[in-house]
């Protein structure tokens, strides 16, 4: 057992960390949360200034543990997160990697890399959640183009996205999970309607996107038809694999501030509020090395993700929220104002037992896949 | 950075946890449960087989190896059960003449005011004047308790160990549960098709396996705000994971028959060293601040 990173990896963290002090000051001002062609601008602008620096693919091609660093790093830095960048990044961009033709990699990589394009995710309907493969949205072939019509929901960054991957059925007859194939449509198709959803924090983060008979060309099909489940299930198991390095990365600097603002305010006299925050420390370090125990799980099998993901997003979801009603508490009468710090992020942080996999969905993969517990009926 | 087990490392508690399988089996365990004792031929096995010695550097006769070797030891010692002073030994190779060969039983005042297995002690660190027995809780850990203020904090070292042997719980419970629940039949299924009997059993190695990172982390870092941090999950998972899995069992983990209570009622012991967690939580919040 060994904490401690190669000269390798640690000259990549000196010259990330040398390099980020320079480009952070050039960023342009932050742009508001409901500014979205701002948004969209200013994550494309990041990435394009990773992709000149020679750091774009990180997400793709680097080690697990080089990736560890880079997340550390950046997000240590105060750097902007992927954002409008996620999907592409982080879902369709490895899909295609992995899955598609050398004239679909040439075609929709590079603009990932250099922040040209972004990619929004079609695969949630609103009778298709956790039973996902139950989705409905139908593709009917009509000469080189499949024609769909459906519908889809919390898809994010609709409205400034240039593609969708989505998720349709090709073959109502099937079995539910092998009639299902991923296709990219633009969404500038004819029949593509965008509708901001409102989330209970306030914003508008998704949205659902109307689909009438869509045409989508059939070589934009990524993998064979009616192969889409297992297409899918690549791009679900990276997203569990190191997607929350920088959030635990930013949750710890978080309760720092909250017990410095305890230590302010008084309400660090009162024992029982200390000893929460105490074990949240204890939470967070304890995911900290779970994470590093995950990332060289990962990298001794080859950078497949293994079965710490699920685990680890049990307990850091969790974590996440109790963060934010400890900072509740910490803040008193203030937390009833939405000014406040940590107010929108209490309720932010509902979503997170929810988004890629509830709890109790993770809890069935952690039991029958990992425990071998028997399927129920 | 590669933090997962090394082939020795894994070898290590291959053999460990085969070593306790010989010398402290079922029929052992039942045997002291009964007629509580320790086993002086059992200690002068563990002794032999590097136990005590094992953080005892290779010139002074020892093992020579770390704190993750040991974790992973006192991590099969808690799956196992086995019983006696065994962090108080362990602490005592080098400094107490015997302890290193398992000669002699090495008894600790623990800074919680408690001392496990002194009436069987040959040698007892710290002051127990005025000891007074208890009744325990645990039918395989006798327990005194000594008057008066805590004398001193806890030694790093003897949290982690007892953070290990509380993994080692954690894993085995929810082992225990598992197999129970994929047994166990009602309804015309076992158990463990049921959502609500696999959350539990989902939890508890959920819990189990962030404890495990955090204690070999602070093995290898041998951080106290590492260790204290590991200390509080090991409690829980070990606390928490032990009752669930009562819970699993149903009536059966309710009788004194079933091997679970003594999980439960080991962890509960464990929970008390260094006068519990509360020591661990407060020094993680002040680590906040600095």
């Amino acid at each position: 057992m060994d904490l401690a990173y190669t000269p390798e990896e640690e000259e990549f963290r000196a010259r990330l960390r040398e390099w980020l002090t320079k480009a952070l000051p050039t960023l342009p001002p932050k742009p508001s949360p409901q500014d979205w062609p701002g948004r969209r601008a200013y994550d494309l602008g990041w990435q394009r200034m990773l992709y000149d620096a020679g750091y774009a693919h990180v997400h793709w091609d680097a080690s697990p543990t080089t990736r560890l660093i880079f997340l550390e790093e950046t997000e240590t830095a105060g750097a902007p997160y992927v954002g409008a960048g996620f999907v592409g990044l982080l879902h369709a961009g490895p899909t295609i990697a992995a899955e598609g033709t050398p004239e679909q990699r040439e075609r929709w990589l590079p603009p990932i890399l250099r922040g040209e394009e972004v990619w929004c995710q079609g695969f949630s309907e609103p009778d298709a959640g956790s039973d996902l493969a139950a989705l409905r949205t139908r593709a009917r072939r009509d000469g080189d183009d499949y024609v769909v019509t459906g519908s889809k929901i919390w898809t994010s960054h609709a409205e400034v996205a240039d593609w969708c991957e989505l998720l349709v059925r090709t073959d109502p007859a099937a079995p539910k999970h092998r009639g299902i194939s991923w296709l990219a449509m633009p969404m500038s198709s004819p029949g593509v309607l965008v509708r901001p959803l409102r989330t209970l924090a306030g914003s508008a983060e998704f949205a659902e996107v109307f689909l009438d008979e869509v045409r989508v060309p059939v070589a934009n099909r990524v993998g064979e038809e009616n192969d889409g489940w297992r297409v899918t299930m690549v791009t679900l198991s990276f997203e569990r694999g190191t997607a929350f390095v920088g959030e635990v990365v930013a949750c710890r600097r978080v309760l720092r501030s909250v017990a410095e603002e305890a230590r302010d305010n008084g309400r660090w006299d009162d024992p029982s509020v200390r000893r929460r925050l105490g074990r949240l420390n204890a939470d967070f370090r304890a995911l900290w090395r779970l994470t590093q125990w995950n990332v060289s799980e990962a990298e001794a099998s080859g950078g497949v993700p293994g079965v710490g993901a699920s685990v680890f997003k049990l307990r850091y979801s969790h974590a996440r929220q109790e963060l934010y009603d400890v900072a509740a508490e910490v803040l008193g009468a203030e937390s009833l104002d939405l000014e406040q710090s940590w107010v929108l992020e209490r309720l932010s942080s509902l979503s997170y037992t929810i988004a890629a996999g509830t709890s109790q969905i993770q809890r069935n993969i952690v039991a029958e896949r990992v425990l071998g517990l028997p399927k129920g009926r | 950075m590669r933090f997962q087990l090394t082939t020795d490392q894994i070898a290590l508690r291959r053999g460990v946890r085969a070593l306790l399988a010989r010398y402290f089996d079922e029929a052992a365990r039942r045997a002291a449960v009964e007629a509580p004792h320790l086993d002086r031929a059992l200690w002068r096995e563990l002794g032999a087989a590097g136990f005590f010695s094992l953080r005892v550097p290779e010139a002074d006769g020892g093992v020579g190896l770390g704190l993750p070797e040991a974790v992973l030891v006192f991590e099969e010692a808690g799956r196992a059960l086995l019983t006696g002073p065994l962090v108080a030994t362990h602490l005592a190779a080098g400094v107490v003449d015997g302890a290193t060969e398992g000669e002699v039983v090495v008894a600790d005042v623990d800074p919680g005011g408690l001392v496990e297995w002194l009436a069987e002690a040959d040698v007892v660190r710290g002051d127990a004047t005025g000891a007074v027995p208890l009744k325990s809780v645990d039918p395989l850990t006798p327990l005194h308790r000594v008057p008066g203020p805590r004398a001193r904090a806890a030694d790093p070292v003897a949290v982690l160990l007892t953070a290990a042997e509380q993994l080692g719980t954690a894993t085995r419970v929810c082992e225990l549960a598992v197999q129970h629940a994929r047994t166990r039949k009602q309804f015309g299924q076992p158990i463990g098709a049921f959502q609500a009997v696999k959350h539990l059993c989902a939890r508890m190695l959920v819990r189990a396996e962030t404890a495990r990172a955090a204690v070999y982390a602070a093995a290898v870092t041998a951080d106290p705000v590492d260790v204290a941090a590991a200390r509080l999950l090991a409690d829980e998972a070990a606390e928490r994971g032990a009752r669930d899995c009562v819970q699993v069992h149903g009536g059966m983990g309710f009788t004194w028959e079933c091997e679970v209570q003594l999980h439960l009622k080991r962890a509960w012991v464990r929970a008390r060293r260094g006068g519990g967690g509360a020591e661990s939580e407060e020094s993680l919040a002040v680590d906040l601040l600095a």
